[in-house]
């Protein structure tokens, strides 16, 4: 990526993802003159009474079979109960949802998945931004270290797990090599700590690259101009920081929160997975792993629906979260 | 006005060892032989073995039925992970393009019904997405395998956005070139759109390829097995025996990250862009 | 070729906004018209009625003796340049003056023929293979305009095109545009924000302000007949001086300060007074003068821009560098240059000449002779 001082600051854009990719293309810009118009659409557009759906439809067709039609289905049968024999349904009120939450061992899980979802997101998000915020002080080898930082980003959640696995074998790993020489003896699979302390391992490993990757774009995307003020205005480096720094790293921070916290919630699936390897009785699991255990190994229709549409209320939130509350104390530039 | 200091070089060097030393690993560990692993433990020096491990992983019916072999899920990956890819280019460039380029009725509700799939990942509907799949007879097909990870608006998105920011006055200079829908998309907006294109087909790419969840409920036919989808089977089948097969165990992990990673490598400044300027 | 008639137009938002308020101009075959006014105030909007890239709201544009309400920009005879170029960074120079060419099925050799004539015309024959990007801000403005002049169309209009030019490139392209625009003889609308352009490029300019004309007329007509305070404090830099002020039979008082003018009868008592800069001078100790405090100088070289105040107000003199300054200066005003509006509704007093005591037509040809 060319980073070169004069492009970034001429995008004026601080670190908000999806900014000012044409222009920084094209050196192309609005007029600063010209009244901001709406941002929604063009101020000039086709009409045409039937293109636009005709362009619409493949997507709209795949999102109606594939998305709405799944999800309401998840909707309708959490308030069903399934005869195991497959003969019909039953409707069962919100009794799926008070027998879920009711069950200690759901709640046990949703602890876990709590407790998982944010170490693995505060030790991706603060290592990311170590590493970032030194790549960025170096000149030397700067683009070696970020060329060798990202590639874990490409490798898949289960490979990641594999490759876990292998470093915390019984009998070849180095990791359960070097716990052994402080006298602690892990066993990854057999004990429950163990286990849930290499999951987060893994996934925050895994994580890393991504977080690595915006820190660096957006501490690059900080105008040059802005640094050098900061530069005089600010003898120390750790103040400087914590008081420009970080502040206008704040967008990209809060963006990768919230893409951390699903990460952990959804995207760890891989890693528990092999990590468990389908043996999840004295094992930690999170919620959405507990969904596929009891929709696919338990036959639980019911159950798992009623857990599904609990995730999904969880991302709700999370998503009007990060539109109410967060952004507005955020500084946007 | 940077004072490279000698601390931010041991910082760095320490995490490029955490991010690169267990792939280093895993690749030298998978040239030697099994049974030399199992007694000497992990190898950060290359062995003997590479080409006969690599052939073995390849080439050797394995897996529960001994029907599949590395080489039919490498090529699996590459039809999951192309297809993926160059779907949801074609899908969401058509479908963001209607949503900033054209005065519709329906176009508001249109776009919230684009933006809802954002808010909920396939994990959480994973059971009726798979009774959906059954009803349509999709299980253990291509099309089963891909099309349904399209039903989420991010490249849909990330275009719009795009377009969005491409000039007004280029639309407008058009049409006095009397340029209609048609001609503007494939005159102007598709060149234009290459770079992103390409930056987009990576992002998914790899996003494809390393798809795990929806191939694992999707096949059971193992002939339609993903390298990524395999690796349990991996796990349970080589490192359950005896003198587990670490090295082939390797050998697949290695193989089911090259392709990604050797993308992410030499595209990077693509991949870097797609992903960051993407709003994801 | 043709002519331009916007009659009655005006353009109404969705939400109500009126951007532009029953607007009527007469555009003759050839005539070059700059809409200028500051930002918001309609001018774009208007441009773009008349491009077809803004539906008129209401009234009627002709061009030539047809009415483009609503035909499609491309079938409307016109060609735009855009302040950003708009060039389609993809193509080449070449295909960019092409493009429009090509979707209007022109044959080949005519399209080559063309693109060269406007090539050698603006001097980018050596850019032809290059893509926008290879390209200078100057070099692009031109193939912009190349752009506009393969078409061969009845009318150019121009969006601030100059806009995104360095100072300095700003006043070469300026006179190119206007050469090539009087080499061409084709209908022009060029819209700018910039006073100063707008005066060296139009035959006749239209000053727009909240969406209304406030005048229309040659650049030194309007120049040294504003129509009203608007036009005034717009057009020309620095900015005529404004003072409000009280008659008192041909006496003007502004505060406490007191200017003889000989004759004002029919004006109202309430007034406001303008005067440019460069009608002020040093007033003999003789004569009857106001006392202008000095707040700071700038020197142009040529002259100095004196500001300061005179009674409070603020007031900007051109002296001559030669004049010494002191703190204090006395300045004075030929009663013939002076500027008289309606103090409620800024609009001009005309009546100021028949106050003149029945020497109207010495008036008037002061007037002519100044204009």
């Amino acid at each position: 990526m060319t980073n070169t001082p004069s492009s970034s600051a001429m995008s004026g854009t601080l670190a908000t993802p999806a900014a000012g990719g044409f222009s920084r293309l094209f050196g192309l810009r609005k007029s600063p003159t010209r009244p901001p118009e709406d941002t929604a659409a063009k101020r000039v557009q086709f009409n045409s009474p039937l293109l636009p759906y005709l362009f619409l439809a493949p997507q709209m067709a795949i999102i109606f079979i594939f998305f709405y039609w799944p999800s309401v289905q998840a909707i309708h049968s959490s308030f069903y109960l399934e005869d195991p024999f497959g003969f019909g349904s039953t409707f069962v009120g919100f009794a799926n949802y008070t027998d879920v939450l009711k069950s200690g061992e759901y709640l046990s899980i949703a602890r876990f998945t709590a407790v998982f979802t944010a170490l693995v997101t505060f030790f991706s998000l603060a290592i990311g931004l170590l590493l970032a915020v030194t790549a960025d002080g170096v000149i030397k080898g700067n683009a070696t270290y970020k060329t060798l930082l990202i590639w874990v980003y490409a490798i898949a959640p289960p490979v990641a797990g594999l490759m876990g696995m292998m470093m915390f074998d019984q009998h070849i790993g180095p990791l359960v090599k070097f716990a052994a020489f402080f006298g602690w003896d892990i066993k990854v699979g057999l004990y429950y700590t163990d286990t849930a302390l290499a999951m987060i391992v893994v996934s925050v490993w895994k994580q890393i690259p991504y977080n690595f990757i915006f820190f660096l774009s957006g501490l690059q995307g900080i105008p040059v101009s802005v640094r050098e003020a900061a530069l005089m205005d600010c003898r120390s480096g750790i103040r400087r920081f914590w008081t420009v720094t970080l502040p206008l790293l704040a967008p990209t921070a809060f963006f990768l929160l919230i893409i951390n916290t699903t990460y952990a919630l959804f995207d760890t699936f891989g890693v528990i997975d092999v990590m468990v390897k389908d043996k999840a009785a004295n094992n930690p699991i999170t919620l959405v792993y507990k969904v596929y255990m009891d929709g696919f190994r338990g036959n639980d229709l019911g159950g798992s629906s009623a857990q599904s549409v609990i995730l999904m209320v969880i991302v709700f939130v999370l998503t009007i979260f990060q539109f109410r509350f967060i952004e507005r104390r955020v500084h946007y530039s | 006005m940077h004072r490279t200091r000698l601390f931010d070089h041991v910082i760095l060097l320490f995490g490029v060892f955490i991010m690169v030393g267990p792939l280093l690993v895993a690749l030298m560990t998978s040239s030697h032989e099994a049974a030399d692993i199992h007694r000497n433990g992990l190898s950060l020096l290359p062995g003997g073995h590479f080409v006969d491990t690599y052939e073995t992983v390849l080439t050797k019916e394995g897996g529960f039925t001994g029907r599949i072999t590395g080489l039919r899920m490498m090529m699996n990956s590459l039809i999951l992970g192309i297809g993926f890819a160059a779907g949801k280019i074609i899908l969401s460039m058509l479908a963001a393009y209607a949503l900033v380029y054209f005065r519709f009725r329906f176009a508001t509700i249109t776009f919230w019904m684009i933006f809802t799939t954002l808010l909920l990942p396939l994990e959480v509907r994973i059971l009726p997405s798979y009774e959906v799949m059954n009803t349509l007879n999709l299980t253990n097909t291509y099309t089963g395998l891909i099309v349904p990870l399209l039903a989420s608006a991010t490249g849909t998105f990330y275009f719009r956005q795009f377009f969005k920011s491409i000039p007004d006055e280029l639309l407008e200079a058009a049409r006095i070139d009397g340029a209609g829908p048609f001609r503007f998309f494939i005159d102007v907006i598709v060149p234009l759109s290459k770079t992103m294109m390409a930056a987009i087909f990576i992002i998914m790419f790899v996003y494809g390829w390393n798809q795990y969840l929806w191939p694992t409920l999707m096949t059971t036919d193992e002939s339609f097995f993903t390298l990524v989808r395999g690796i349990k089977q991996i796990l349970l089948v080589w490192v359950g025996s005896n003198i587990p097969d670490y090295n082939q165990a390797f050998a697949l992990a290695i193989l089911a990250m090259l392709p990604p990673v050797m993308i992410v490598m030499i595209f990077q400044r693509w991949f870097i862009k797609g992903l960051t300027e993407s709003d994801k | 070729m043709a002519a331009i008639n916007i009659t009655n137009v005006s353009k109404i938002y969705a939400g109500g906004v009126e951007a532009v308020k029953s607007v009527s101009i007469d555009i003759a075959d050839g005539e070059f018209i700059v809409l200028v006014g500051p930002s918001g105030c309609g001018k774009s909007t208007l441009l773009r009625m008349v491009a077809g890239l803004e539906a008129i709201s209401k009234g009627t544009v002709e061009i030539g003796d047809r009415v483009i309400n609503d035909v499609e920009p491309a079938e409307r005879d016109i060609a735009m340049v855009f302040q950003n170029y708009a060039l389609y960074p993809h193509m080449t120079v070449y295909n960019n003056l092409a493009y429009g060419l090509k979707n209007r099925g022109t044959p080949k050799a005519e399209i080559d023929a063309r693109v060269a004539e406007a090539a050698r015309m603006l001097e980018i024959e050596q850019y032809l293979t290059r893509k926008p990007r290879a390209l200078s801000g100057g070099q692009r403005q031109r193939v912009a305009m190349g752009r506009a002049i393969v078409r061969k169309p009845a009318a150019f209009l121009f969006d601030e095109p100059l806009s995104n030019l360095d100072a300095k490139l700003r006043v070469t392209m300026r006179g190119e545009i206007k050469q090539l625009q009087k080499r061409l003889g084709t209908t022009s609308l060029y819209v700018t924000h910039d006073q100063l352009e707008a005066m060296t490029l139009a035959d006749r300019l239209v000053v727009l302000n909240g969406g209304q004309i406030e005048q229309i007329g040659r650049p030194l007509d309007v120049y040294h007949k504003p129509a009203s305070t608007f036009v005034a404090s717009f057009i020309g830099s620095p900015a005529m001086n404004l003072l409000r002020a009280t008659r008192d039979g041909t006496r003007l008082h502004f505060g406490s300060q007191v200017l003889e003018t000989g004759r004002l009868t029919a004006l109202p008592t309430e007034l406001t007074v303008g005067f440019r800069a460069e009608d002020l001078r040093v007033a003999r100790t003789s004569e009857q003068s106001l006392a202008m405090k000095v707040d700071y100088v700038e020197e142009l070289g040529a002259q100095r821009l004196v500001h300061g105040s005179v009674d409070g107000k603020t007031l900007t003199a051109a002296l001559s560098p030669e004049i010494e300054l002191a703190d204090t200066i006395a300045l004075t005003i030929a009663p013939l240059r002076l500027h008289f509006f309606d103090t409620t509704t800024g609009k001009r007093l005309t009546q100021a000449l028949d106050g003149l005591g029945g020497r109207r037509e010495v008036a008037s040809a002061l007037e002519t002779a100044v204009g």
